[in-house]
């Protein structure tokens, strides 16, 4: 079964990026606001982009607040 | 759509497309008297028609808006639009090779129209004409929103979504002429391979990229969903497709691997595509979608990712499942049944915390068709996963396979699943995104509603009824020991239910015309909306910027 020589390693690196990935998620703090990051999605009544810091927007200061 | 676009990018396209009719002339040229020179005349038109328009508006107008200040949705509109037409089309192949089942006169005894010819262009057409532009279409709308960042550039997307459907218009035709590689769901020869990769790099790095300018620190995980999609689709489609061409003027190649280990590669691609492609993003759908349109969100968040990491390690195993009483080694087959089986626990995650999202706002269900949509593909993919973890073990299997109960749980999953959830986010999406107040005729989006889940009703019951009959006739024996009944027997019995299946498939059709022609009057009838301001007004601040007139 040389095959399984050849889609195993593929398999497990593919199952060693994803840890990678899920490493870097836990370590840059994805998950330490579980609540409120499922609740931001719904407010984009504007829908429009944040536009960058230099410009002090009402939306701007705002985002600041809820990722804090 | 073009007069969007800054001189450079209008230059760097021009430079694309005048690439792309090079390349399409070379293979008209090296493929003469091969299908491959009839697709070289498909790649040069196909580019020729972008150069066109392009050459038109060279020197156009470059009065740009501040493209800080949007989302870029164009590509998404267009997206949307073709995702409809391929549903159109591909479904109602569907319909014709279900028909060509009951009543094989309708064949027409052409070589292009058999059985085996158009069955592959209704699979790819839904697979990746309807099922591939709606996740191109709908993650380009995500990713924004999500990070609330716009696209960078305006050069890469276009590419991604139009290089796409040049695949799926070469794979398609590519089937009418006989041109396939014999691998499901893969059967694209390698020049069509080829270029799917350089779209598919593209289309990743545009996601990366957009991530990278994310102005809110979370990513949300229906983006998680969607890069497992693209970068594990991208993986799968590289190792099955490894071939060898048989010559650089044919469309001919030969499998780098052969017998049961070529058949493992394909299976491995074959159940990593429908999780990766048919699963995981269109769950990035689900998780942004519902909770947008139920306004509440999702009951667990947690789950949610906890099921996205279970999804993604379990199901690269299960591949195995599809080869069970084959040359394959048993130890094999089952490490693909075990991890087949405990795929149900993240799927049903999955599937439990979307309804769960639901308790507290079953009163807009009852209301929304396009919730319900959502709703009842939940219901569905809650179904089929069950389903298909019980038919991966071993001795179910061997009844369930090679039977129609195996097209019957396809379909329960590619119909109620995947086009449910697809035709729900595109009925929540499309308002918005063309800013308009409402649908054209909501009556319509519940007929639609009632005539889809019909239509899937009556086919899924139709094949699980006839896959089990099949099953149960091919393995009865008689007192000597000898099969009961013979293959045309187990054919016969099998009419009453391919007319069923056809009719089903009718109405599932039928459903998408509604919703392609609903899409269309929203955005030709429907008075656009008024913009809504995005600073604080007060009643006295409103009152001096009222004309006088009024």
């Amino acid at each position: 079964m040389s095959v399984l020589a050849f889609l195993i390693p593929v398999t497990l690196v593919m199952g060693a990026l994803g840890l990678a990935a899920f490493f870097w998620s836990l370590r840059s703090g994805q998950y330490e606001d579980l609540t409120g990051d499922a609740e931001r999605i719904l407010f984009d009544a504007d829908d429009t982009p944040l536009t960058p810091p230099r410009t002090s927007s009402r939306r701007d200061t705002t985002s600041k607040e809820t990722t804090k | 759509m073009i007069s969007s676009l800054t001189q450079a990018e209008r230059g760097a396209a021009m430079l694309i497309t005048l690439a792309g009719m090079v390349a399409g002339l070379a293979m008209a040229a090296a493929g003469q008297g091969d299908p491959m020179g009839a697709h070289g005349w498909i790649v040069l038109l196909f580019f020729a028609l972008f150069f066109g328009l392009l050459a038109r508006a060279a020197y156009g107008s470059d009065e740009l808006e501040d493209r800080s200040l949007a989302y870029y949705d164009d590509p998404t509109k267009v997206g949307i639009l073709l995702s409809l037409a391929w549903a159109v089309i591909a479904m109602g192949m569907g319909v014709w090779v279900a028909a060509q089942l009951a009543w094989p006169d309708l064949r027409f005894d052409a070589a292009w129209s058999g059985f085996g010819r158009l069955r592959p262009v209704h699979t790819s057409g839904v697979i990746f004409g309807f099922g591939g532009n709606a996740l191109i279409a709908t993650s380009f709308h995500i990713m924004q929103r999500t990070s609330r960042a716009r696209m960078p550039g305006q050069v890469a997307p276009w590419f991604v979504l139009f290089g796409f459907n040049l695949f799926c218009l070469i794979a398609a035709s590519g089937y009418l002429m006989g041109v396939t590689q014999s691998k499901e769901y893969a059967e694209p020869e390698w020049y069509a391979d080829i270029w799917l990769v350089v779209v598919w790099v593209v289309y990743f790095t545009l996601y990366i990229r957009t991530l990278a300018r994310r102005r809110e620190p979370h990513i949300y995980v229906a983006n998680w969903y969607y890069l497992a999609f693209i970068l594990v689709v991208a993986v799968l489609h590289i190792v099955n497709n490894l071939a060898v061409p048989a010559s650089w003027t044919g469309a001919k190649s030969y499998s780098a691997f052969s017998g049961v280990q070529d058949a493992m590669t394909q299976w491995w691609y074959g159940h990593n595509a429908v999780a990766f492609f048919l699963t995981s993003g269109f769950l990035g759908m689900l998780y942004y979608f519902l909770p947008k349109r139920a306004e509440r969100p999702i009951y667990s968040y947690r789950l949610s990712i906890l099921s996205f990491w279970g999804i993604t390690f379990f199901y690269i195993w299960a591949g195995s499942h599809h080869l069970h009483y084959t040359a394959l080694p048993h130890w094999v087959q089952t490490l693909g049944m075990t991890f087949s089986v405990m795929l149900l626990v993240p799927s049903w995650a999955s599937a439990g915390n979307a309804l769960m999202t639901l308790n507290g706002a079953w009163h807009k269900v009852r209301d929304d068709a396009t919730l319900r949509f959502m709703m009842v593909a939940a219901v569905f993919y809650g179904l089929s996963t069950f389903e298909g973890s019980f038919m991966a073990i071993r001795p179910v299997n061997g009844l369930s396979h090679y039977t129609e109960w195996t097209i019957g749980h396809v379909h329960a999953g590619a119909m109620g699943w995947v086009a449910l959830i697809t035709f729900g986010s595109i009925y929540a999406l499309v308002p918005g995104l063309w800013r308009r107040e409402t649908m054209y005729s909501w009556k319509a989006v519940e007929w639609h509603f009632w005539i889809a889940l019909a239509g899937t009703v009556i086919y899924v019951f139709a094949m699980w009824n006839s896959g089990i009959i099949q099953g149960l006739m091919w393995r009865t024996y008689g007192e000597s020991g000898t099969l009961r009944y013979s293959f045309t027997d187990s054919l016969v019995a099998m009419h009453p239910y391919y007319v069923a299946r056809a009719f089903g498939g009718l109405l599932f059709v039928t459903g998408a015309i509604i919703g392609a022609w609903n899409v269309v009057m929203t955005i030709r009838h429907v008075p656009r909306q008024v913009p809504e301001r995005d600073h604080p007004t007060t009643s006295e601040t409103m009152e001096p910027a009222l004309p006088a007139a009024e």
